[in-house]
């Protein structure tokens, strides 16, 4: 099965695509409908994936992606373990600006099983902004899915003036200071 | 009446719930319906406690009835008790007639010309059941009422349940009474564990839902993939792959409720292996280590894991196995002959 690429297909006008790869599907569901319930002047298509690569079966139906979520419950190993297996099928120019680690769970650290040393180095070597929340709870979620629509505006073309990269670059000397 | 009866009375009306005081009383039938009437249910349980004793006073109650109502409790709140299956075997085919009164003299007189001093009660319910309470003694002490065992004994099957006292060293005892009254062989423990006693009856009778069809038919498998996504805008990569994790689960666990379990424990005595170039733990010992399961509802929580992308499906099928081998406490032992690996040991 394929990498998932960024500009292999034309982008469609007038729209943005949204990838969630995490384990738990409750929570990307969840997620998934506090996005949509966002107020937004575009097309949005969210597509919400346990692992990659996705099933090429359906690769004809997909339209570009823009954003690549990658969602990590610092309460399971085994989240990160999937998320890490899943980052060799995304090919490098992703990096550039349209990835990100979600990392929830992070209201409740004392049921921390992950070691997050280990999520620091990820986004660290992976060039992409790690954003922590804690997605059980309802206002932190409406707040996240803000984050990520604004995200995924930015990495869409849709803000004049600054690209993917600026932006992601952007969020990176933020984060080293 | 006796202190002690009376005190002992007194602390088991104080375990059963309030508003299921009356009801037990009536179920127990020691009190007549018009002393009933005279009990204030109203105050609270202490003073409840404190009338009930009073009455049985007046009744010259002995430790034989105070027993009967431990029992009620015991049988309405067997939760309250950690039960453990043992299964018993015969040598010969012979098919005896099981009688009650033979089995109730004979298992009394063993326990008995043992120890003396050994309260025994028994009480027949409509499911075939009976349920032995025993409070333990030696020649030269009374038996301790609070310490206690009991046995769940369906006489048509060879399973019983045991909920063994804290004091260790009678157990031997009471499985060679049961044996010999119940004419059989002998006895052994099938390492299954829980609070739940009628969970375990259902693992033992092989009552719950088992699914030996590993077929389905296709419209059936479509019945539980309810249309979630009502919104086209969200988009499920992975349709066909969660679809086969429900097949997989549904083949493993069935449809059905689990029975209700609360640990399943694996004690592993195998091997480290390493890459023989590393030359670390080269130790002919075995790698001792005990992995222990728990959950108020293990075998629903692991029929959840991989629906809900914790795990893999299918499960190891040493999570698996519990209700179809009927045990939840393993030992893992190293594999003694051609190949390498581990098993479960029989």
């Amino acid at each position: 099965m394929a990498v998932v690429r960024p500009f292999d297909k034309l982008p469609a006008l007038n729209s943005a695509a949204v990838l969630l790869v995490g384990s738990d599907e409750s929570l990307q569901q969840k997620l998934a409908e506090a996005i949509l319930k966002e107020k937004k002047n575009f097309k949005i298509s969210i597509h919400l994936a346990t692992s990659l690569p996705l099933p090429s079966e359906r690769d004809h139906l997909r339209p570009r992606i823009d954003l690549i979520a990658f969602m990590i419950d610092i309460k399971s190993k085994y989240s990160l373990k999937n998320v890490e297996a899943s980052l060799a099928h995304v090919d490098a120019s992703f990096f550039l600006g349209k990835v990100c680690f979600l990392v929830t769970g992070v209201g409740r650290v004392n049921y921390c099983s992950v070691e997050m040393n280990a999520i620091w180095k990820l986004g660290e070597v992976y060039c992409s902004p790690v954003l922590y929340c804690e997605l059980e709870l309802e206002g932190i979620r409406v707040a996240t899915a803000q984050r990520l629509l604004r995200m995924l505006q930015i990495c869409a073309g849709h803000i004049p003036g600054v690209s993917a990269l600026s932006f992601g670059l952007l969020m990176r000397n933020s984060a080293d200071e | 009446m006796d202190e002690t009866v009376a005190e002992y009375i007194r602390r088991t009306v104080l375990k059963i719930p309030r508003d299921e005081i009356k009801s037990m009383l009536q179920t127990w039938g020691f009190l007549s319906e018009t002393q009933l009437q005279t009990l204030n249910f109203h105050q609270t349980k202490d003073n409840i406690s404190q009338d009930v004793v009073q009455l049985c006073e007046d009744n010259s109650a002995d430790i034989k009835q105070a027993a009967v109502l431990d029992i009620i409790y015991n049988h309405i709140y067997p939760n309250k008790r950690i039960w453990s299956v043992y299964q018993m075997n015969k040598t010969g085919e012979e098919t005896d007639f099981f009688d009650l009164t033979d089995f109730k003299k004979k298992f009394k007189r063993r326990l008995q010309s043992a120890l003396k001093n050994v309260t025994i009660n028994f009480r027949e319910y409509e499911d075939n059941a009976i349920w032995i309470r025993i409070a333990w003694g030696t020649p030269y002490k009374k038996p301790n009422q609070y310490k206690t065992s009991y046995v769940v004994y369906h006489s048509q099957t060879p399973y019983v349940f045991i909920s063994a006292s804290v004091l260790r060293s009678t157990l031997p005892l009471l499985c060679q009474a049961l044996v010999v009254a119940s004419n059989y062989h002998d006895i052994r423990e099938m390492e299954l564990r829980s609070h739940c006693l009628n969970s375990l009856k259902d693992i033992a009778f092989k009552r719950y839902s088992q699914t030996f069809q590993t077929y389905y038919p296709r419209p059936l498998q479509e019945r539980n993939v309810a249309p979630e996504n009502v919104d086209l805008r969200i988009i499920q990569e992975n349709r066909s792959e969660k679809e086969r994790i429900q097949r997989v689960n549904r083949e493993v666990f069935g449809d059905g409720p689990q029975p209700k379990l609360e640990f399943a424990q694996y004690k592993l005595e195998t091997m480290f292996k390493s890459n023989p170039k590393m030359d670390v733990l080269d130790i002919k010992e075995p790698f001792r280590c005990l992995v222990k399961f728990s959950s108020p509802h293990l075998l629903e929580s692991l029929k959840s894991l991989a629906p809900a992308g914790l795990a893999d499906a299918p499960l190891s099928p040493l999570l698996t196995c519990i209700p179809q081998k009927a045990r939840n406490y393993f030992k893992i032992r190293e594999r003694k002959g051609f190949f390498p690996g581990s098993f479960v040991s029989p």
